[in-house]
């Protein structure tokens, strides 16, 4: 059913847990299939420097929230959001088809954490002009 | 490493004791049973053999009561549709429960697109139907009512004595998929007073792929595969000879074993549900604590999902199953879990583990470690998991 990259990833999740003084959390989540997953980052310099998941969900849940923090950590805010649904999902190797929709939403929370970033900088950057 | 295999309400595996009884028929007695020779007669015989096994074993009053099947699934088929398009005439409304295996649910379904109508009644917190809820359903159109003898996710056994009683006394048939309940617990036709029951092989150490509706005397069914008149007209086609053999040799071997297993699937079930529930929190169990088939446990994690569960498991050696949407293919957690209430949050942590006659205490002890270690690793990722902070 899963490739072996999924296995790897749902045994050996990466970056599993919390940041408690994170610059930005999103979470993702779909209530009819029931997986939620939340991103925690770390921003210096416009740059990922570190990040953490948590997620409640199946092998597919857990391993796309597990390799996305792998792809995204150490990259530049403008490279790391080009990241999609579907490039985290090739770069396990694919997923069952049933799990395209529901299970493969690591890249959102991802980009609502980085939205989350944004608006704390706008919030307590001094004001212009 | 060695493999649990706790999976027993989704098959079994089959007795070595089946597999030679049906050997023969595949070999030197292959011949077709509509065939006057003596390879076909033989053959003929075995199935005539097999259904007077089956008749007395389930307490039928005639063989000819039997019909043979390719499995639970026809059976339900054939039960439903064939008494709804019997009975077209007396009435267009079926009366069935919403925790109802796909076979019957999606029969009715079908019906529904056929000009029937179909209440599909609630169950309360532990998955049993309410007799008088039936009564209450029946209307002047009902032909049939169709209720599950014993839940196949939570185990949930229902009162089917009471609610036939009900049905007839307003001259409605009844019919109870028994695919979970047959060869599992004690059952005799006499003392539920049903008019149809549909069971399955493989639930009981048979083969796949062969089944058996009973239909009890006077019942009119409309035939659903059409062709030869083998099963008096009931069901066309060249008998499975050597499954019909292998499903009669396997619900004598589990009816005369259930002295022992069921005391025996009992004990097991009732030590790991008292050990789960005392060394994991946050676990609930469904289903009823008593009217429960012997071999099931049911439960559900808070904060976990179940497929993540399972996956730990079978990396572990250990085969279980589960109602989680993640798991089911579809986007949806078991129909049956929440019909009981179940949120879908808690539905998808849910975990069944069904035990069979092979399983040991030793076997449990270690699934219960396993589970342990899976549901506290799992809920240290999970978002939803709060520690409690003393
Ligand atoms: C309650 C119930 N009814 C019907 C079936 C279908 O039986 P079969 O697999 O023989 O078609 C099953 C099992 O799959 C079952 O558990
Ligand atoms: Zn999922």
């Amino acid at each position: 059913m899963y490739t072996e990259a999924v296995m790897d990833h749902f045994f050996n999740p990466r970056n599993a847990g919390e940041l408690a003084d994170a610059d930005g959390v999103g979470e993702a989540g779909n209530p009819v299939c029931g997986d939620i997953m939340r991103i925690y980052l770390k921003i210096e310099d416009d740059k990922i420097v570190d990040i953490k998941f948590k997620t409640f969900g199946c092998g597919a849940a857990i391993a796309t929230s597990s390799i996305l923090t792998e792809l995204v950590k150490g990259k530049s805010i403008a490279e790391a959001e080009k990241i999609t649904n579907r490039a985290v999902a090739e770069a396990l190797g694919g997923l069952p088809p049933q799990k395209m929709h529901c299970s493969n939403l690591a890249a959102d929370a991802f980009h609502k954490a980085l939205a989350a970033y944004r608006q704390n900088q706008s919030k307590s950057a001094p004001a212009v002009g | 490493m060695e493999r649990i295999y706790l999976d027993h309400a989704a098959t079994t595996p089959v007795d070595p004791r089946v597999v030679e009884a049906m050997i023969p028929y595949f070999t030197a007695n292959f011949g077709n049973p509509s065939s006057i020779y003596q390879e076909g007669q033989r053959a003929k015989r075995a199935i005539e053999e097999s259904r007077e096994k089956v008749a007395e074993l389930l307490g039928a009053a005639d063989a000819r009561e039997i019909v043979f099947t390719g499995g639970g699934s026809e059976a339900d088929n054939l039960a439903i549709t064939g008494v709804a398009r019997a009975y077209r005439e007396k009435g267009n409304h079926i009366i069935t429960s919403a925790i109802e295996h796909h076979a019957v649910l999606e029969t009715c379904k079908d019906l529904e697109k056929h000009g029937f109508t179909v209440t599909y009644l609630p169950v309360d917190e532990y998955g049993l139907v309410d007799p008088e809820a039936v009564r209450e359903a029946i209307t002047g159109q009902t032909i049939l009512i169709s209720v599950m003898h014993a839940n196949n996710e939570v185990g949930t056994i229902q009162p089917i004595a009471e609610i036939s009683k009900i049905a007839h006394e307003k001259g409605v048939l009844f019919h109870t998929d028994a695919v979970q309940t047959v060869g599992s617990i004690p059952l005799d036709l006499k003392e539920l007073g049903v008019d149809l029951l549909s069971l399955s092989a493989h639930k009981f150490y048979g083969p796949k792929g062969a089944g058996a509706l009973y239909v009890k005397r006077g019942t009119r069914l409309r035939r659903l595969i059409h062709g030869g008149a083998q099963e008096r007209r009931l069901r066309a086609g060249t008998e499975n000879v050597a499954g019909i053999v292998g499903l009669a040799k396997a619900l004598e071997l589990a009816v005369a074993g259930l002295d022992k297993t069921v005391p025996h699937l009992v004990e097991l079930r009732d030590y790991f549900i008292k050990e789960l529930l005392a060394r994991v929190d946050h676990v609930k169990l469904n289903g009823h604590p008593t009217k429960r088939l012997p071999g099931n446990i049911s439960v559900s994690f808070e904060f976990v999902e179940g497929e993540s569960i399972l996956l730990n498991l079978d990396r572990k050696g250990i085969a279980a199953s589960s109602g989680s949407a993640c798991t089911s293919g579809s986007l949806d957690p078991s129909h049956v879990l929440l019909a009981m209430g179940i949120s879908h949050e808690t539905a998808h942590g849910s975990l069944r583990l069904t035990l069979g006659k092979e399983n040991t205490k030793e076997q449990l002890d270690y699934v219960l470690g396993v589970l342990e270690e899976t549901v506290t690793r799992l809920r240290e990722i999970s978002p939803l998991y709060q520690r409690q902070i003393s």
